[in-house]
């Protein structure tokens, strides 16, 4: 099988453009026939399982071809996957179930204080270019506690890393494995702790035999359709409802006019709220005061500092051949992703505009109670729960505080508002699953590659044969998804709650020890460890103290910010501890050296 | 290392980090300040929007792919310069 694999690589890294043309030709494609199948009176569930069949089948295709036996491979990809192509990989890793389908709603419920996220998820990207991703290439590691492990050096470093990364990670993965699970249950008629389990087997296809490389090539295809699935609708509804042709350059007058609308309707509480859902109490655009500006601000940092060290991300930076082409792959990466954060906030705007303006046909608010409660798409969400309208001051009108909606479902009700055909529909939920897919993969592989790489082979055994690494391997993945199907069947957290969680996670943790590592020659294994240890910990007890209400959170720092205390006391403890302590060896401070050189041999060798 | 190799290694390192704190300091205007002093901002208009509002959803995004973009490109011409470029 090695020596198959060995041959036809060469040839499929020659034609990656011709590949990936095809198979985007093909999904279009397919739209096309999804479009003319409506028309001949296919129901709107058909085209939904045709969406989710023809993509999962496609990325199963990939998997199996992507198989190998090789370390190198299973880990890295082999480090040869090319700038451009990793570029697609990373933002199909990055944006997860919650940046596609509850980042527009978060903008559309949260206002001001919530385009932290928008700010913080991409301006991540350049501390992740300028501190972390060449140096970390330059390194050769395998993983992120490798580089914990072999700069600080011993076991405990290395065992810190390998527990804060499980910790971000699977808190992280299990909001993935909800989406997909939602996005299954829904399109397929299912239960949703069915959809949970065959999201998972979708997600195993992609990952188990081909490891990294799999991953690589199945997150470029998923890339292509879910980046597809976000524009093609928001082009389409703006078109239909006159807002131009590409809404997002020209949407400024919509945001003074939802401005306009708020103060007539007036942004007040429901009259009786109800759980789980929310109605439109913050204005779209007024920043306010500066506690706003600091929630807005801290948001942002928290978010930024945490896309620096999460680990699913940083990994992908090892898979390019070069330091060079590792930190072109970075400007890849964030122009992909940016396509879908500048267009966010366009949908939320738009789509608010649509269901408040008086002047526009789809507007429900100031209409007869009657009427939009008989809308097809009000009647749709509100048998799934998702949606309600409650004439709560029985005046007959449908008011602002009257319409309740769960925030994570603006995007999939988008096309249904504006009147779309079911094919738009369709066309989302393959994008949502593909983005919840390529995010739970990544991070399943961090997770299980940091247990097999760091924990059993360099820690329990090291006299492991490779046979035996890659199985430990796969067999950990195959738990770790398992463990993460059951705590996402339990349905804790929303979307987004737990995905804040993990970047804070992991700014608190891992941020400084790694930035230190490279920035810092004197910072040394005690420091690294106070850091760690003092990061994670204090940051844990926080939020643990502030989300159960044990305390009030201070400066309005809430469990969503909770990376802003984490984050001060890591780096405290570990310059101060650092300094307390003996330098670096000689050994330690050259190879320091040697990292911010670009060219010449990593300082780990392949297959370590 | 011969000795020369390391003067060079260090004066490379230096370019390096020097650009790196440029990036950075832009990083902090566009990540942390403009879109603090939002409010304010918004009393200016650009292409319609209010301008606080443009940099939070357009602006700033724009200026990070500018910047890493930007970087990448002066980091090629520092490391050929030094004639460690790995390529």
């Amino acid at each position: 099988m090695s020596t198959e694999s060995v041959s036809k690589r060469p040839a499929f890294l020659d034609n990656l453009g011709k590949v990936y043309l095809l198979y985007t030709l093909g999904f279009l494609g397919f739209f096309a026939l999804m479009a003319v199948f409506e028309s001949l009176g296919g129901s709107a569930q058909a085209i939904g399982i045709g969406f989710l069949l023809f993509t999962i089948s496609i990325y199963a295709v990939i998997g199996w071809l992507s198989r190998t036996a090789e370390v190198d491979a299973y880990y890295v990809a082999g480090r040869e996957v090319p700038a451009l192509y990793n570029g697609m990989a990373t933002a199909a890793d990055w944006m997860s179930g919650a940046s596609f389908v509850a980042l527009a709603g978060g903008v559309y419920f949260g206002g001001y204080p919530y385009l932290g996220y928008i700010v913080g998820w991409t301006g991540g990207y350049v501390l992740v270019n300028s501190l972390m991703a060449p140096y970390l290439r330059k390194f050769g590691c395998y993983t992120v506690p490798d580089f914990v492990g072999t700069r600080y050096g011993g076991n405990t470093a290395r065992l810190c890393a390998v527990v804060i990364l499980v910790v971000a990670s699977f808190t992280y993965v299990t909001a993935q494995i909800n989406a997909t699970g939602t996005i299954a249950a829904q399109t397929l008629g299912i239960s949703f702790e069915l959809g949970v389990w065959l999201g998972l087997l979708g997600i195993f296809i992609c990952s188990m035999l081909g490891g990294m490389r799999g991953v690589t090539w199945t997150q470029v295809a998923q890339y292509i359709v879910l980046i597809i699935a976000y524009l093609v609708p928001i082009i389409w509804m703006s078109n239909k409802q006159g807002f131009g042709i590409i809404p997002h350059f020209s949407y400024g007058g919509a945001v003074a006019r939802v401005a306009e609308l708020e103060a007539q309707y007036g942004l007040t509480a429901a009259l009786q709220p109800m759980a789980g859902l929310s109605v439109l109490t913050t204005p779209h655009n007024a920043p306010g005061d500066s506690m706003s500006s600091w929630k807005m601000v801290s948001l942002s940092i928290c978010m930024m500092a945490g896309t620096a060290s999460l680990p699913h991300i940083l990994m992908r930076y090892f898979t390019t051949p070069s330091v060079r082409s590792a930190r072109r792959s970075v400007g890849w990466s964030l122009l992909f992703i940016f396509l879908l954060y500048f267009s966010a906030p366009a949908l939320a705007t738009l789509t608010k505009l649509q269901l408040l303006d008086p002047t526009l046909a789809t507007s429900i608010i100031g209409k007869s109670f009657a009427d939009v409660a008989n809308l097809e798409w009000v009647k749709h969400w509100t048998s799934v729960g998702m949606l309600a309208v409650q004439d709560q001051n029985a005046d007959g009108i449908l008011q602002l505080n009257e319409f309740f909606m769960r925030p994570d479902i603006v995007v999939l009700a988008t096309p249904e508002i504006a009147g779309l055909p079911f094919v738009i529909s369709g066309l989302v939920a393959a994008g949502g699953l593909a983005a919840a897919m390529s995010t739970a993969d990544g991070l399943l592989l961090a997770i299980a590659n940091a247990l097999s790489h760091d924990l059993y082979y360099k820690i329990i055994d090291p006299a492991a044969s490779t046979k035996r690494r890659l199985t430990v391997a796969r067999v950990l993945l195959l738990f770790i998804g398992a463990a993460g199907a059951l705590v996402a069947s339990l349905k804790l957290t929303g979307i987004l709650g737990a995905v804040a969680w993990a970047f804070d996670f992991a700014a608190s943790g891992l941020f400084f020890p790694l930035v230190l590592g490279i920035w810092w020659k004197r910072a040394n294994t005690a420091g690294a460890i106070a850091g760690m240890v003092g990061g994670f910990a204090s940051g844990s007890l926080y939020l643990y103290l502030v989300f159960n209400k044990i305390m009030d959170p201070w400066l309005g720092i809430d469990d969503i910010r909770f990376g802003i205390i984490g984050m001060s006391v890591s780096v405290v403890a570990m310059v101060v501890v650092s300094l307390m302590t003996k330098e670096p060896s000689k050994e330690v401070q050259a190879m320091v050296d040697e990292v911010r050189v670009p060219s010449g041999k990593t300082i780990l060798s392949s297959g370590h | 290392m011969p000795a020369n190799t390391k003067a060079s290694h260090q004066m490379h390192w230096l370019k390096t980090r020097n650009l790196t704190y440029v990036i950075l300091a832009l990083w902090v205007l566009f990540g942390i300040i403009i879109p603090w002093f939002a409010g304010s901002l918004n009393a200016y208009s650009f292409l319609g929007f209010p301008l606080g509002y443009y940099f939070c959803v357009q602006g700033s995004l724009i200026a990070f792919v500018a910047l890493i973009w930007i970087q990448n490109w002066r980091q090629d011409a520092i490391d050929d310069e030094f004639g460690v470029g790995d390529e």
